[in-house]
């Protein structure tokens, strides 16, 4: 840009909300400024007192509840006498129920490491930013890999005898079938919902139904040696 | 006397020393406010504006501030059971009997350090599902992202350490079949097992290793980390915005501009 006639300048201001935005535009392109204003409020102190309003209506819930419920408190320590059954924190449950199938190798290490990888790796994995349905396109071979693999998990599953992790994978892959067999422009809102959605959502979908289901099982359905038993029954 | 009070108040905010505390000066001027939350080493990791419609319950369920709630709970009454606690055996177990029956209000204390520190277990898990059902994992916000699960397992190892604490049966054998599976470690487990309970079953030296994790090295990798979660909202050009939410655009444009030169 020797020749300053080659562009034009231009200035866009709002003062009040933010700073100057000064505009160069090359004659030879045609770009034009989209300049929309968001309305905004100041952190302080909009935000800042909903926040502290929200911790504190938090706080008297916390406080309710601990004047209500005490926490549990059993006899001390002692080496000697294993109780029946020895459970972890409710949020490791899952895993533990895990441990009840697979060797402590798979269960305790493999597992947890391949969890976490996969959830570090989920913002990198996602290169397509909106996010297509997963059947919407490529979809003969999308289909056939998906049917290896879920029939793949399931037959693992349940020759493992893991049933309670089979049945959250087998009501996904369906609901998964139903994606692949809905239109985008379905009638039914379930089904355009479903079409819509991309890998990224499928995987995280199925994780969190095996963590509810898991660790629901662990927490209350889990006795003496590890065998069934209903919540209510004594 | 309000009148009065608010004399005294105004003399203390113009004096020198309160000026040079607090920088932002007086004023309630949108500049003054910016001020307030740029000038403090704090509050600067957040930005001084926030798109009108991310205020809504809808837009975050406020699962973030939540969780930072009842970190802050877990602090105050994590520093006062402090007082009250020796990590030695048989003495811990004893601390929580003084809690429960000698110690004031010792058992609401336990209580609300216990329900809280559930909650915030609960509330990071659902943070972090609302942050992927909306997609605001995606770039340019994918570092974040990451030390959001950083963060998750500096909970997880929080609430696990602090388990231990009590000294009771639950305790001890909770902790025992979850550092039994660290033996499961090919090749190293065993020498990872006795590293983290300094020694080959869960004793006097893993309950003082516990403690020492609970009370100061996580609590300082979570401080460190959720400093590094906030700024990078802001870095990262604010709270992430979904198609879904409607759009308040400012009324700028009615803005006569010799007002708007003002």
């Amino acid at each position: 840009m020797n020749d300053p006639k080659e562009f034009i300048a231009g200035f866009d201001s709002d003062q009040r909300r933010s700073p100057t935005r000064v505009v160069f535009v090359t004659r030879r392109t045609s770009a034009q400024v989209k300049a929309n204003y968001e309305e905004q409020v100041q952190t302080y102190p909009e935000v800042l007192f909903r926040v502290v309003l929200a911790i504190e209506l938090l706080a008297i819930v916390l406080v309710v509840l601990s004047l209500l419920f005490n926490a549990p408190l059993e006899g001390i320590a002692d080496a000697t006498h294993t109780p029946n059954p020895a459970k972890a924190p409710w949020y490791f449950l899952g895993l533990q129920e895990l441990l009840h199938y697979f060797p402590p190798v798979v269960a305790g290490v493999l597992a947890p490491t391949m969890l976490i990888v996969s959830l570090v790796i989920i913002p990198y994995f996602n290169i397509n930013i909106e996010a297509d349905g997963l059947f919407l396109n490529d979809r003969q071979r999308r289909l056939q890999i998906f049917y290896l693999i879920a029939i793949g998990l399931l037959v693992f599953l349940v020759a493992f005898h893991v049933y309670v992790a089979a049945v959250p994978t087998l009501l996904v892959a369906i609901a998964m079938v139903v994606a692949a067999y809905s239109s985008p422009q379905s009638t039914v809102a379930a089904r355009r919902y479903l079409a819509n959605k991309p890998l990224a959502w499928w995987v995280m979908t199925w994780f969190l139904f095996e963590l509810i289901v898991l660790t629901a099982v662990g927490t209350f359905f889990r006795g003496p040696g590890w065998s069934w038993v209903l919540p209510w029954g004594s | 006397m309000p009148g009065k009070t608010d004399k005294i108040l105004e003399q203390i905010e113009r004096s020198r020393v309160w000026r040079s505390i607090f920088r932002s000066g007086r004023g309630g001027s949108p500049l003054h406010r910016a001020l307030a939350i740029q000038q403090n080493v704090f509050l600067h990791l957040f930005s001084t504006k926030v798109r009108k419609r991310m205020l809504g319950f809808n837009a975050t369920w406020y699962l973030g501030a939540l969780t930072l709630g009842t970190f802050l709970i877990l602090i105050v009454t994590g520093v006062l059971l402090m007082l009250y606690y020796h990590p030695s055996v048989p003495q811990a177990y004893a601390d929580m009997k003084d809690l429960q029956f000698v110690v004031s209000s010792g058992l609401f204390l336990r209580n609300l350090h216990r329900w809280s520190a559930q909650v915030m277990v609960f509330l990071v898990f659902a943070h972090m599902f609302r942050v992927f059902y909306r997609g605001a994992y995606r770039p340019p916000r994918e570092f974040n992202w990451v030390v959001g699960v950083v963060l998750l397992l500096i909970t997880l190892l929080l609430s696990y350490t602090g388990y231990l604490l009590p000294w009771d049966q639950l305790a001890y054998w909770a902790i025992t079949v979850g550092s039994n599976l660290s033996k499961a470690v090919p090749l190293v487990g065993d020498k990872i097992h006795f590293l983290l309970l300094g020694g080959n079953e869960v004793n006097a030296n893993a309950l003082l290793r516990f403690y020492v994790l609970h009370c100061l090295i996580l609590p300082l990798a979570a401080l460190l980390f959720i400093a590094v979660h906030f700024w990078r909202i802001r870095k990262d050009g604010g709270l992430y915005v979904h198609q879904s939410d409607p759009k308040t655009l400012a009324a700028s444009k009615k803005v006569a501009p010799e007002k708007e030169a003002k």
